[in-house]
């Protein structure tokens, strides 16, 4: 009716008025026509996932939720009262999963170390916080401050770290590797651009050598022959291992984040410090490394969610991280037969924090691209 | 740094240490000297400690202990062993064993990783949000994670073999595993393989003549469907004509398991699904990033120039695409081999249970097994590291 | 296509084009004639280069009539290809095939489009290579050419199929001042040899080289510009 009387209607040249477009009125009802019906084979694809869906969300839904039990003494108890899941042993064992056997009068002392560990970051990953210069100086000495809260001596209550497991463990071998590559990873990386042919071979040997084996191979190394290469009478305990191997293999991996940071800095930039007369090393400290480190946040973030995740491998050689205390319930008669629960509980778990931290690096990797923007 | 040269010819310096250090060159020697140095002295302590703790233990380092007998079984295996074989053949069982699982799990990886990337960049939105909800999880759970639960799955969803689900009547899946006919080719089989060669050779020489006659008539031809035709026709044709010399051994329930057939483990189904979907998350991120990396004025311009949708996509859009998706792609296959060696968790016997797993516990050789392990994956990521390289030089796009 | 000289090339009837809810092009009624030379001119957002880009059907038009050299523009396949066949278009960005020779990029459309024999296609790409004054450059890759001489790489791709008509979307927005020109001049002698030029641009020293300009303002044609006949 309007449409077909503006159509008709002549304007004078430039007075057209803005009219609405043909065809259904935009809103939801169009959104669906595009989305999802837009052609034959949009149409048959929706119906498909659509029946997909039908087919397994729902008993899904019953099976983990609706029919499912949350309390409970054991496996027999939680049948008695609902057919579907039983996730009763997360509840029951809930303390071994946060802080493995760490004893408990001592566990404010993880609990500490973990708000620590918030305020350590801080400074890390936000530019805009007061003192930052300070709280970065704390940053770097966390590492030393917690491993002496966990472990224990010089007026604590020393705690063996064989009592470690759970997300405790997860969270001591991750922050312990990333942090401590950090420093080598970038001597790693700045070696291998060397133009000096030592330094350059033997940094590309190490990174090509550390990524091309499995994190497991490894892991056995720490646990079978790293001892051999130790003087004859020290001990080291097998977390220490662990984490010595952890460390040299995310070396590896952050060489080549921070490499790529390193080659985003223009050549330029080098060659402004070298003429203000800075030598290699101040040149180093004081322009090109802050840059590329800030550029390779994203790539470091990954490279710890990588770790993260790598840290469940810690099962094969007998540590207990929150998927070895899940086997380790398995293995316990009165929750045998939850292998199912169990592993979901622990997906679960790792998905949450992965996603979460993931989201963040596409965040910082975002904020980080419009600032370099010219 | 012109400067420092000159600085070395005053006589002010009073050490000619001092002197030698401000040069560049003989600055950076003598770094090197030192760094090397270092280096030996390193080894040297460790390497030192090592024959202490050797000795210290009553152990050799000798790598004779692989001719003696392994004296363990193999329940997975592409080649002939038994108990009785040595070590070094347990080894290459165990290699060929990671060479299964690693290929078909590359192979079943690339193709969901395609279709997901694909699906990925549909309009659709719910097709689309799906395929986001699987890569999200996958990628997020740790592998580790992905076995275990399959392979439990697996043991403990799946049907006793005498309740099995069956299809068809042939394939069987149970909880010891997949069964299926075992195809046993008799004496006349040879002329189907001859025919199936024949057929490649047919439709690769075919295409060769397509173009030739395209360039000097402009007249195309159905090169994908002729040849596609020839290798599958042919070969069925020359199995009919030779009288069927294909017959299968169709599994039966004997007891409490099935004889006969072919089995799938398992161990190995676990390790190979649970691979192939973990790597085809990464995979279709990658080919979503392909695709969109090439320019739409890429399409736009080939519309204008009167080329079709089809032949956009296969001349313009795909070669760009895939110079973007190939090297990170061969990164993701190098994962999913390294990867492969976490089947020791579940037991399926690949180069880390077999020669790093149980002939170490058996003999006791720390160090040399692990030498052993190691080198074998180094040389397999050097291998792919090396077909990665001599690719992307091969179709770097030629600029200033 | 046959018919008199005199008939409009271009026809463009009541055309609206929304993107969205976003109504950008507010009912176009244009003409224009055979070997004419027409610039579109107009402040960034006006709808200039989406109006070019509906004339060979690279965006859809929701209402009104385009006919180009008497074919009608539908959503019949057929009629599209054949319009294409009969329009050239030189992007702004170039959109050279960079995984192709520049012997390649031109013989493309006369190969797959045309099926015309290898050899008969390099000759005439050759030609028009000559014709752009860069025929050495033949066996070298995009990315190694200088920017004047992709654009004239792109203008021979165009040429390639002897449109009746050419499009240009801001030929110029990526060349320096001096190239800028050369690439007008060679406009300049396209039309001259009888192409019908429509040129895209929002930069003022191309305007003044024309005898025709086009003024869009908001998606509306606010002014028609013919220095060879008077204003309208």
């Amino acid at each position: 009716m309007d449409e077909a009387a503006t159509e008709n209607r002549k304007y004078p040249p430039g007075c057209h008025p803005d009219l609405p477009p043909p065809g259904i009125a935009a809103g939801p009802l169009l959104w669906i026509k595009d989305n999802l019906f837009g052609s034959a084979t949009n149409v048959v694809l929706t119906f498909l996932a659509a029946y997909f869906l039908w087919l397994s969300i729902p008993p899904l839904l019953e099976w983990a939720f609706f029919d499912a039990a949350f309390t409970g003494e054991s496996r027999k108890a939680c049948k008695a009262q609902a057919p579907g899941a039983c996730w009763a042993f997360i509840q029951n064992r809930f303390e071994l999963f946060v802080y493995g056997f760490y004893p408990r009068p001592e566990r404010w002392r993880v609990d500490l170390s973990f708000i620590l560990l918030m305020v350590a970051l801080t400074p890390v990953l936000w530019e805009k916080v007061p003192q930052r210069a300070k709280l970065l100086l704390f940053s770097c000495a966390y590492p030393f401050v917690a491993g002496w809260l966990l472990t224990g001596g010089l007026g604590l209550k020393p705690v063996g770290t064989d009592q470690f497991g759970g997300i405790l463990l997860t969270l001591v071998i991750g922050i312990t590797g990333i942090s401590f590559s950090l420093p080598i990873g970038i001597v790693l990386a700045l070696g291998r651009q060397s133009r000096m042919p030592v330094p350059r071979i033997l940094c590309v040997a190490f990174i090509e050598f550390i990524r091309g084996v499995p994190l497991i191979t490894l892991l056995f190394v720490a646990s079978a022959m790293l001892s051999y290469f130790l003087p004859p009478g020290t001990n080291f305990n097998l977390l220490l291992r662990v984490l010595i191997m952890v460390t040299l293999f995310a070396s590896g991996y952050m060489a080549e984040v921070i490499r790529g940071g390193l080659q985003a800095i223009p050549a330029g930039q080098y060659e402004a410090a070298q003429s203000m007369g800075l030598g290699y090393w101040k040149a180093m400290r004081l322009i090109v490394l802050p840059q590329a480190l800030k550029i390779s946040i994203p790539g470091i973030v990954n490279t710890f969610i990588a770790l993260y995740k790598d840290t469940t491998l810690v099962i094969i050689i007998g540590l207990l991280d929150p998927l070895g205390i899940g086997r380790s319930s398995l293995a316990d008669s009165k929750w045998q037969g939850l292998s199912t629960e169990v592993y979901i509980f622990v997906a679960v778990f790792f998905f949450i924090s992965c996603f979460g931290m993931s989201r963040y690096a596409l965040y910082l990797e975002r904020k980080l691209d419009t600032g370099h923007k010219r | 740094m012109a400067s420092e040269a000159t600085t070395t010819a005053t006589s002010d310096d009073p050490n000619a240490l001092l002197r030698l250090w401000r040069n560049k060159e003989a600055r950076s020697v003598i770094i090197q000297v030192f760094t090397l140095a270092v280096l030996f002295a390193f080894l040297a302590f460790i390497i030192g400690n090592a024959v202490q703790n050797l000795a210290r233990l009553g152990k050799t380092f000798s790598f004779t202990f692989m001719l003696e007998p392994a004296s363990y079984d193999i329940n997975q295996r592409l080649i002939e062993y038994t108990s009785r074989d040595n070590h070094l053949r347990a080894m290459f069982v165990g290699i060929l064993n990671t060479a299964l699982v690693a290929g078909c799990g590359i192979v079943l990886a690339t193709i969901l990783g395609f279709i997901f990337g694909v699906l990925r960049l549909s309009k659709n939105w719910l097709i689309n949000r799906l395929v986001y909800c699987f890569i999200e999880f996958t990628r997020n759970v740790p592998i580790l994670l992905h076995i275990l639960l399959v392979h439990g799955l697996i043991v403990h969803i799946m049907p006793v073999p005498r309740d099995a689900w069956d299809v068809g009547e042939a394939v069987f899946l149970t909880n010891r595993g997949v069964i299926m006919p075992k195809p046993i080719f008799e004496d006349g089989f040879i002329w189907t393989s001859l025919a199936f060669a024949v057929a490649i050779v047919f439709a690769w020489g075919f295409r060769r003549w397509a173009k030739k006659a395209q360039d000097a008539t402009g007249k195309t031809y159905p090169v994908f469907l002729v040849g596609l035709a020839a290798i599958i026709g042919l070969p069925i044709l020359v199995l009919f004509v030779s009288g069927l010399p294909l017959s299968w051994e169709i599994p039966a329930l004997g007891g409490f398991n099935f004889r006969g057939g072919l089995v799938m483990r398992p161990e190995f189904l676990a390790l190979w699904l649970a691979l192939s979907f973990y790597t085809s998350a990464y995979i279709a991120e990658i080919v979503r990033a392909g695709i969109l990396a090439v320019d739409w004025g890429q399409t736009e311009a080939a519309y204008a120039i009167g080329i079709g949708p089809s032949r956009t996509l296969r001349l313009i859009v795909i070669p760009q695409a895939l110079r973007v998706i190939i090297p990170p792609l061969t990164s993701q296959y190098l994962n999913l081999t390294k990867n492969s060696s976490l089947a020791i968790a579940i037991g399926y016997m690949d180069i880390v249970a077999t020669i790093g797993g149980i002939s170490l516990m058996q003999t006791g050789k720390e160090m040399e097994t692990m030498i052993i392990v190691l080198s074998i994956y180094l040389c397999f990521s050097l291998v792919i590291s090396s077909f990665m390289n001599w690719y992307n030089k091969k179709i770097k796009l030629v600029e200033r | 296509m046959s018919e008199a000289v005199n008939d409009p090339i271009i026809e463009i009837n009541g055309m609206h084009k929304w993107f969205g809810r976003f109504h950008v092009l507010k009912d176009i009624n244009l003409d224009v004639k055979q070997a004419e030379r027409i610039v579109v001119c107009g402040p960034s957002g006006s709808g200039k280069s989406t109006l070019i880009r509906c004339i060979n059907r690279l965006e859809e038009h929701q209402r009104g009539r385009i006919v180009v050299d008497g074919i009608e523009l539908t959503n019949d396949l057929k009629n599209i290809d054949a319009i294409r066949r009969e329009v050239g278009m030189v992007f702004q960005h170039f959109n050279l095939f960079p995984h192709l020779t520049v012997i390649e990029n031109l013989t493309l459309g006369p190969i797959w489009v045309r099926r015309t024999p290898r050899k008969e296609a390099e000759e005439s790409a050759m030609k028009y290579l000559e014709r752009v004054k860069i025929p050495e450059q033949a066996e070298k890759f995009p990315g190694q050419l200088s920017g004047g001489q992709q654009q004239r790489v792109a203008i021979a791709r165009a040429l390639i199929n002897d449109p009746a008509l050419v499009l240009a979307d801001e030929a110029t927005g990526n060349l320096d001042s001096a190239t800028a020109v050369e690439i007008l001049d060679l406009f300049d002698e396209l039309h001259a040899e009888g192409k019908t030029i429509l040129l895209v641009t929002h930069e003022a020293q191309v305007g003044e080289r024309a005898e025709n300009v086009l003024r869009l303002a908001d998606g509306r044609i606010a002014e028609v510009e013919r220095r060879n006949g008077g204003r309208s």
